[in-house]
């Protein structure tokens, strides 16, 4: 049992250091500014390309086969150098990993992972969200071609994406969780039509809804089988839920790092209830980060996760929530002096218990399928 | 890094899991069990385990503090009626001081808020406060001001006065004299006491976590089996979020717990202090809260005596109040960084 590095560990986080000193594109929040994704994909290739992203991935993908403490190790040098968070698409990933043939992890993986191809995700619909296996969204066989007819929403990165990965319905006679299949779709073409959507921090390169109107996705680009779908989304989603698979504990260990600096240049600006906010904001990223230790650790083992993902989410969803409250705090006692960003930051954090499936649905999970209570 | 348990480790908390299991109360009734209480003290007693921190080679414990974090956690699910916190802290505080182990039941004397050491004006001058944790105790160590820091001298403790916490009595201890040990020992600094405080926070933080996940599977099995509207009340999704947010909150109690134990032993005082802080303000929050939910989910039985769910709750504020508990951690991380809060500790 032990948190410290390993030597070899140490020489990956040395040269990790050595290369932010350098390398740190100084990017703002995704969470808080637009003007994030005018540096996304150079900072996303920067890393991959320097050898700092796709350690625990194998490496027929462009990933380096490593164990994935070392995640850990790039989240934590991340937020200690301010640097913009790791990109996270590790649910997407392994989703194609899990249910994608040879050939389409061939195909597709290798942009995905090296940040040359952009994706997004697009799942929920207007009238399913919580209930996703009952979406409408169609896709109609037509020789070695799928029709894709449907509307998706909420979903995320849409402006900047390349590629989909939609779940449509194939077989509109199944059972509803049995009928769904899931398709990479290429975003430019004239079937696919994408509307950004503006947060409720004013931000508007969060996620956007997305009509397909007879959009067209090559049979080859099924991802699974026939009816695989609702098993892909529940492999996407469940990673999504973990924050290791994120990257997050380095989006906050920075939230947290600029709170706790911007308290320190200028104590007599703020009350003590400013302080014990921040500083339970603290309590709680440090949590985080010492608990995705334990949960790659567990992976040595090759724990594969389960349910556990939704303990995960909730815990990372009360971080994100009390860094919220802090910078909400924050934000009353520095409006009009400076940019609004603390402000932004915290209406952002609402988004954390409704994305990834919201916190009440985790604890339905977390008590029926972990607790072992009855299903209501 | 790698945080798993080894499977020594392992097998340290399997076999301090069957102890409480198989000894500690199942009921408020068994509490009364003096019987009872006394075979756990006598099995506790011989898996040597209130020895963990006396020194092995060197001035090394015989075992580090993420065991001694194990089995405390471990008495604390089970709501173990014996000392073991009491004796565990007083022993690491001879190991600290280089003093011989003590020849007697010893635990520590507190000062009557339970935030600190007792401090005596010297060997021979009265000591006051409160000895912890003193089933079967007879002595506690204090600390009196000498040249260059504290030495250690004892008091001796009789009988019990009332505590929150009814499986941890306590000793109110009213100005006997000091007396100096015998033998030699080295004066204790400023970071020895430090680096004592930060082991004893990771110990209370084990303890909340074994608490609170007692409580945790008092309130699921009783959900499973109480009946309203003719099903189970653990079907009805109010009851399940209540669950859930507690397993929840004891999972990353857990991961902070288990940091701050490792980090007693490794890291130079001040940041080991620094990670005691940090999982006592989370453990403590989250403790309140998951045991407060078991009494809820026991309906108007959790608000009886006969039901164990207050015993955790006591037990939970016990192990808070000791050393300190939310706001005090919380100041003292604020004071690291530098941003208010109040250096050095508490107020
Ligand atoms: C920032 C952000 C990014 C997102 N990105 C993506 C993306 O990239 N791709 C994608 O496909 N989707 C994405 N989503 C969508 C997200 O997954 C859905 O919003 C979410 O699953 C909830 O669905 P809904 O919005 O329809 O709410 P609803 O399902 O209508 O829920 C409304 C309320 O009812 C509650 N509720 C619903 N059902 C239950 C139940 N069974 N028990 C108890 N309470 C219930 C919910 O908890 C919620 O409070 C994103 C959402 C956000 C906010």
């Amino acid at each position: 049992m032990d948190f410290a590095d390993s030597p070899e560990e140490a020489a990956f986080r040395r040269r990790l250091r050595a290369w932010l000193a350098e390398n740190n594109p100084g990017l703002p929040a995704s969470s808080t500014s637009d003007a994030y994704w005018d540096g996304q994909a150079s900072w996303h290739q920067a890393l991959y390309d320097a050898g700092f992203f796709a350690l625990s991935w194998p490496e027929e993908i462009g990933g380096q086969g490593l164990p994935s403490v070392y995640e850990a190790i790039v989240d934590e040098e991340l937020a200690a150098a301010g640097a913009p968070p790791r990109p996270s698409l590790g649910y997407l990933v392994q989703g194609l990993l899990r249910h994608g043939g040879d050939d389409v992890k061939r195909r597709f993986l290798p942009g995905i992972v090296n940040g040359r191809d952009r994706w997004c995700q697009g799942f929920s619909e207007p009238d399913a969200g919580s209930d996703l296996a009952s979406l409408r969204t169609r896709a109609e066989r037509r020789g070695d071609e799928y029709v894709i007819t449907g509307h998706k929403v909420w979903t995320s990165y849409s402006d900047s994406a390349a590629w989909c990965l939609v779940l449509a319905r194939t077989d509109p006679e199944a059972p509803k969780h049995r009928g769904l299949s899931a398709f990479a779709v290429r975003m430019d073409q004239p079937g696919v039509e994408q509307r950004p959507l503006k947060m409720v921090n004013g931000i508007t390169r969060e996620f956007g809804e997305v009509v397909f109107d007879g959009a067209v996705a090559r049979a080859a680009d099924m991802i699974g089988e026939p009816g695989e779908g609702w098993r892909l989304a529940m492999t996407v989603v469940s990673h999504e839920r973990e924050p290791g698979e994120l990257g997050y504990v380095a989006r906050y260990g920075k939230a947290v790092n600029e709170l706790v600096a911007r308290l320190r240049a200028e104590p007599e600006r703020f009350s003590s209830e400013n302080v014990r906010d921040v500083a339970w904001a603290v309590v709680e990223a440090e949590m985080l980060r010492l608990h995705v230790c334990r949960r790659l650790s567990d992976r040595l083992d090759g724990v594969s996760h389960g349910p556990e993902g939704s303990v995960d989410k909730l815990l990372m969803t009360w971080v994100e929530q009390a860094v919220g409250h802090a910078a909400l705090g924050v934000s009353e006692r520095t409006a009009g002096i400076e940019e609004d960003t603390w402000l932004k930051m915290y209406l952002y954090s609402r988004a954390q218990s409704v994305m990834g499936g919201t916190s009440q649905i985790q604890r339905n999970l977390v008590a029926t399928r972990i607790l072992g209570l009855p299903a209501s | 890094m790698d945080v798993r348990l080894s499977s020594e480790q392992q097998a340290l908390r399997d076999a301090a899991a069957r102890l409480a299991d198989d000894l500690g109360p199942k009921s408020v009734a068994e509490l009364g069990d003096g019987a009872r209480a006394a075979k756990l003290d006598t099995a506790l007693e011989a898996t040597g385990w209130r020895e963990l921190r006396t020194p092995a080679d060197g001035n090394r414990p015989l075992a580090s503090a993420v065991e001694a974090a194990i089995v405390a956690e471990e008495l604390g699910r089970g709501l173990a009626d014996t000392s073991f916190l009491g004796p565990t802290l007083a022993a690491e505080l001879r190991r600290r001081a280089s003093a011989p182990p003590a020849t007697v039941p010893e635990t520590v004397l507190l000062t009557p808020d339970l935030s600190r050491l007792a401090v005596a004006g010297g060997a021979g001058e009265p000591c006051s406060g409160t000895a912890i944790d003193v089933q079967g105790i007879t002595s506690a160590l204090a600390l009196a001001e000498v040249a260059g820091g504290h030495e250690l001298v004892t008091v001796p403790v009789y009988g019990t006065s009332p505590s929150r916490d009814l499986t941890r009595p306590a000793a109110e201890v009213s100005g006997p004299p000091a007396v100096r040990l015998p033998g030699t020992q080295t004066p204790l600094s400023a970071a020895d006491i430090e680096g004592w405080t930060a082991f004893v926070v990771a110990l209370t933080c084990a303890d909340l976590v074994g608490t609170m996940r007692g409580a945790v599977e008092l309130a699921c099995s009783y959900a499973g089996v109480r009946q309203q509207y003719g099903t189970a009340i653990g079907s009805f999704q109010s009851v399940q979020h209540m669950l859930a947010d507690a397993h929840v909150s004891v999972e990353g109690s857990r991961s902070v717990a288990l940091h701050a134990a490792w980090a007693a032993d490794t890291l130079p005082a001040g940041e080991a202090l620094d990670a005691a802080a940090v999982a006592k303000a989370y453990c403590a929050r989250a403790a309140r809260a998951v045991c407060e939910t078991a009494i809820q989910v026991h309906g108007g039985i959790g608000n009886t005596w006969e039901c164990l769910a207050h015993v955790h709750l006591r037990r939970a504020l016990l192990s808070t109040q000791l050393l300190g508990g939310v706001g005090a951690h919380l100041d003292r991380v604020a004071a690291r960084r530098e941003i208010g809060g109040v250096p050095g500790g508490l107020r």
